[in-house]
């Protein structure tokens, strides 16, 4: 009985020291969602464990300690990494196609239902 | 026959795809888009390798006419290939090497110098690798080529150096001044 109430008491610590280690300040986990993790593609810097993604989000609790805002981290991390590393790009000339495709592609869709319903 | 031609074409496109993809795996693709700004317009601090004293990024740049700041870290396999390059440029009067030891045991770090040479001039460590993203940097190996006077990067390479980018690094700091 002893032994089962320690090995439970020892789960629990361990368990414990693993959840304290895991968790980032809720500032840099809203933030790092929002950014690619540029070295392991197709994953945000939250998801990833990468040496890149760890030394990433230790940066951004920094700036979030010097007082910088949401606004000023991304436009710092864009002006190194360039706007890829941000989920939501902004409009340019670059992604305007991006922007507008869906929209010209939704408006042809429905004149395409229309002229067909009118047909019938 | 037409069995015949269906198997042959099968496994031509099988060897096909097979090389094409063989000489993709050479190719790191790593996207990085163009940078709208390569100016250095921060600063940090950073402790030596060899000495506990620190430095700042604007000290350690400004000896001479360019800098090159590589990225480097013992574990990092191609670090290890391409230190004969960092060798090769260490006698060029206009430029100086730093070294950034990138998320590295010191021990481990001090033995990859000792065992191949020591090409920088000053070597700082980056254990978190915070200063390596203020740089701009992906991971390990790192190139990167700053001018002092106009305090800008002129050059970055991801990845390891090779014969051609030793060449186009000394173009750049011969023609530029």
């Amino acid at each position: 009985m002893k032994i089962k109430i320690l090995v439970l008491i020892i789960f629990y610590l361990i368990s414990f020291f693993n959840l304290s280690y895991g968790a980032n300040s809720e500032k840099v986990d809203q933030i790092s969602k929002n950014l690619r993790c540029l070295i392991c593609q197709g994953q945000s810097v939250y998801d990833s464990q990468s040496d890149f993604a760890l030394s990433m989000k230790i940066l951004i609790q920094n700036k979030i300690d010097e007082g910088k805002n949401d606004e000023q981290i991304y436009d710092f991390l864009k002006s190194k990494y360039g706007e890829w590393i941000v989920y939501d790009p902004e409009i340019s000339k670059n992604t305007v196609l991006l922007w507008v495709l869906p929209l010209i592609l939704f408006v042809f869709g429905g004149l395409l239902i229309i002229k067909k319903v009118s047909i019938k | 026959m037409v069995k015949n031609i269906k198997l042959i074409s099968v496994v031509f496109l099988v060897i096909v795809s097979f090389f094409i993809l063989l000489k993709g795996l050479n190719k790191t693709n790593n996207y990085s888009p163009n940078l709208n700004s390569s100016k250095i317009d921060f600063n940090f601090k950073a402790k030596f390798l060899y000495s506990d004293e620190e430095s700042t990024l604007y000290e350690l740049i400004n000896e001479k006419d360019f800098s090159i700041i590589n990225i480097w870290a013992s574990w990092c396999l191609p670090c290890r290939d391409e230190h004969s390059f960092l060798l090769n440029l260490k006698s060029l009067d206009k430029l100086n090497i730093i070294g950034i030891n990138y998320k590295d045991n010191e021990i481990n770090a001090k033995k990859f110098i000792k065992e191949l040479g020591n090409p920088y001039s000053k070597i700082v460590v980056d254990p978190s690798g915070v200063n390596s993203i203020e740089l701009g940097a992906y991971g390990v190996p790192e190139t990167i080529l700053i001018h002092n006077k106009s305090k800008t990067i002129l050059k970055k390479y991801i990845g390891p150096l090779d014969d051609e980018k030793l060449t186009e690094l000394k173009m750049i700091i011969k023609n530029e001044n």
